[in-house]
């Protein structure tokens, strides 16, 4: 019995954390955020260390490594508030194209082609959205689908069926959220062309699993890094003549969120895990991991600002990137109580 | 990342499965009197279900170390609901600390008569002026001819009513530093000058006491460990009461039984689980469940392969394992609504009123046994190596 990272993972680990220690700083983070640049150049240097290639498997042009080592990267992602189509392209996309589009996860593993996600509408149309198929033609609105820069994207209609649009069959607007560290747009179907991918909802739900312990992971790296900036804040900052880390008020707020974010590193690998090998367990693990991640990270993120006092709510430290980060993450592709809702239907305590 | 025990342990897991079914029966229930309980208890060490790892010299099983094993045998006691090995102070708190630190003679004349149920053991610590700073106990020991005589006051002396014996931390170095002048001690309760008053606890019942010592004499080599290193002695002891306490296979075991009472309670005609307000509070506990879960198997898992580090995942387990409880505990209260409140000898009461008894004695374990705030402050000062509290100015 072994709970805990290879040799090879822990490899993996540390060459993309030195990656984004080098490249990814939070000055890059701000001129992504002020759209003075876009997220390309680092995902060149990403495609270059072979991440969107991840779990591709070999033969069809990838590095063949599975949710752990996803979720390993995610994690580092979110440590970083690092700007990429992560989620979206590499992971999400790949696993439902498999087998349907293979030529386009092959120029995915290559970074040259990218593919967002519109899953909103499937999961709880919000507002006036909702997307609906008849004839291998696409009509109604998808809010806050992934990534404005894609290539294509994959769409979920209302009843969980997969299509695929290149980017010019549809209206694409910008959608400004709080998360300037990632891109979502509106996308207006009218009549647009698309290629049916998969009707099996079972489909639909392998790539939405992932993608939900994708944002797991990520809110467990951006709240890893906010913890690290709350101590290391608190232990330089002084006020009444000792630092505030010697503050018994400010060492219990930071052993809180230490307390309720460490095991959730082991409910993420656990999830990850349980994806490529525990079939029977990984809906629900994953529906809880998302939910339970999100309810710690949200503590974590309100608590490590608190933490930083005034200096902690100016954009000056841009501790806010991760808060707003991890808001983000808490939303996308399910909040809290649906995932705890649909933990409850699978377990047959709710209709 | 591999999870699976080997299938070795799997027919482990079905030799431990086949002597449950086989001996259900024999188990007694919390009702059962004394002496069916010790012979529940001799069977499972002959079978090495309790007491595994010690030496058959020792009155144990004598099996090889095996955290696996030991593993798999509390998972399916807890899966099965049946009474596993006795607890108690003596036992999981006592004995582990005479195999690491005690004399051979002590371990002879002690460790079989406690596993076995025949010794009921005490914990003399907090004393009225040292609870969270216990090394600053007053409780003393003097030498006089070959005995020690101790003079002083314990308080929340959890079953001193019930006990034999007592291990005690007696301070018997006046003269040097507070954690260097506390000794061990060990004595039955039957010795002379004790006098024990009982103290009721909010859940209506006296289980813990005052005891108070008037020259109590104790034969000198009833001591564990060298004179002045009692603290280290004690500490052995407090890292296996933690480890005992937050355990999560509990909470899921009581979790089974909150799932059982929402779909059978109705609340104006709806079953309770239909609620979607507990409902959601409901699935939340089990996401923290499984969080907690998941975070023993990474200290499991790091004491089976080198180099793996899980002690921040180590440390808070007591912290958040027994605050997880008392919520969970909680929620079949407010499930219940004015039926929670039912108490005692009542027909109205769910679970024989445990939900009431739990929630107010999980309340307890956030006290004892090192406080949450004291949990913070290790956390805070050893995890995440914040400085300490500094101290006023003498
Ligand atoms: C159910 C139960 C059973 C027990 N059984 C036993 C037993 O069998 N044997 C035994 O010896 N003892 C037993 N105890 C005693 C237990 O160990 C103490 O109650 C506990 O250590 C706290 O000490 P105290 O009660 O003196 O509280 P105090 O130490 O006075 O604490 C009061 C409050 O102050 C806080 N506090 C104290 N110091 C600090 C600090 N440095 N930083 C922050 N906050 C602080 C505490 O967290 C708490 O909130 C038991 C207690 C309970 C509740």
């Amino acid at each position: 019995m072994e709970f805990g990272l290879s040799q090879e993972q822990t490899l993996l680990q540390d060459s993309v954390n030195r990656f984004l220690n080098d490249q990814v700083s939070l000055d890059e983070v701000r001129k992504v955020a002020a759209a003075d640049k876009d997220d390309k150049a680092i995902w060149q240097g990403l495609t270059e260390l072979g991440i969107p290639a991840l779990i591709i498997p070999e033969d069809k042009g990838g590095v063949g490594l599975g949710a752990v080592e996803a979720a390993i990267v995610a994690e580092l992602l979110g440590y970083h508030a690092t700007p990429s189509p992560f989620i979206s392209s590499a992971i999400m996309a790949p696993v439902a194209l498999a087998g349907k589009r293979d030529d386009l996860v092959a120029n995915i593993a290559a970074g040259t082609c990218r593919v967002g996600i519109a899953f909103g509408e499937a999961i709880a149309a919000k507002d006036k959205a909702g997307v609906t198929a008849s004839n291998n033609k696409l009509s109604g609105l998808s809010l806050f689908a992934l990534d404005i820069d894609a290539d294509y994207y994959l769409v979920a209609t209302n009843d969980q069926q997969l299509y695929l649009v290149t980017a010019n069959a549809v209206k694409r607007n910008n959608m400004a959220t709080i998360d300037l560290t990632r891109t979502t747009c509106e996308l207006v179907f009218n009549e647009s062309e698309a290629e049916l991918i998969s009707t099996d909802t079972e489909d639909f739900n392998r790539a939405l699993d992932i993608g939900r312990i994708m944002l797991a992971a990520d809110t467990l790296g951006a709240g890893q890094n906010m913890i690290d900036q709350a101590v290391s804040y608190a232990k330089e900052r002084e006020q009444f003549d000792r630092p505030i880390a010697s503050f018994q008020a400010v060492k219990h707020m930071c052993a809180e969120m230490a307390a309720g974010l460490e095991p959730c590193r082991s409910m993420v690998w656990y999830a990850a895990h349980a994806y490529d090998n525990l079939p029977e367990e990984t809906r629900l693990t994953t529906c809880h991991t998302k939910a339970h991640i999100s309810e710690v990270g949200k503590f974590v993120a309100k608590t490590s600002t608190e933490v930083h006092g005034g200096m902690g709510f100016t954009d000056l430290v841009g501790l806010h990137y991760w808060f707003k980060r991890i808001g983000f993450n808490r939303q996308l592709l399910g909040s809290p109580e649906l995932l705890r809702q649909q933990a409850a239907q699978l377990q047959g305590l709710a209709a | 990342m591999d999870l699976s025990f080997g299938s070795e342990y799997e027919t482990f897991r079905t030799e431990v499965r086949d002597f449950i079914t086989n001996n259900r029966e024999n188990a007694p229930s919390s009702r059962s009197n004394p002496a069916d309980a010790k012979q529940w208890q001799k069977t499972l060490i002959e079978n090495g279900y309790t007491a595994r790892t010690i030496p058959e010299a020792y009155g144990g099983f004598g099996a090889k170390p095996d955290i696996i094993r030991s593993r798999i045998i509390a998972e399916e006691f807890a899966d099965s609901g049946i009474q596993g090995g006795m607890g108690g102070q003596g036992i999981s708190m006592l004995v582990p600390t005479l195999l690491e630190v005690g004399s051979e003679a002590q371990k002879l004349e002690f460790v079989k008569p406690t596993i076995e149920g025949d010794m009921v053991w005490c914990q003399g610590y907090s004393e009225p002026g040292a609870g969270s700073d216990l090394a600053s106990l007053r409780t003393n020991a003097v030498m006089d001819g070959d005995d020690w005589v101790i003079n002083g006051q314990k308080i929340w002396t959890s079953t001193a009513h019930l006990a034999d014996w007592i291990f005690c931390l007696v301070r018997t170095e006046p003269d040097a530093k507070k954690h260097h002048g506390i000794s061990f001690l060990l004595f039955s309760m039957d010795t002379p000058g004790i006098e024990i008053r009982p103290l009721v606890d909010m859940t209506g019942v006296a289980n813990f006491n005052e005891v108070f010592f008037t020259d109590v004499r104790v034969p000198a080599h009833q001591i564990v460990g060298n004179r002045g290193q009692g603290w280290q002695v004690a500490n052995a002891i407090l890292s296996h009461e933690r480890d005992m306490l937050g355990n999560p296979d509990a909470a899921l075991s009581r979790f089974n039984s909150l799932i059982d009472l929402m779909q059978k309670e109705t609340i104006a005609g709806e079953k309770a689980i239909n609620h979607p307000v507990f409902r959601d509070r409901l699935m939340q506990l089990q996401g923290r469940i499984m969080a907690m879960r998941f975070n023993d198997m990474r200290i499991l898992s790091s004491r089976l392969n080198e180099g793996q580090d899980a002690s921040l995942a180590r440390m808070i387990v007591k912290l958040q394992g027994t605050e997880l409880r008392h919520d969970l505990e909680g929620l079949a209260i407010d499930v219940l609504g004015e039926l929670g409140l039912a108490y005692g000898d009542n027909d109205y009461t769910r679970n024989n009123g445990t939900w009431q008894s739990q929630y107010m004695y999980q309340l307890g374990l956030i006290i004892g046994g090192g406080t949450s705030q004291i949990q913070k402050n290790i956390i805070s000062e050893r995890g995440l190596e914040m400085p300490r509290e500094p101290r006023p100015a003498q």
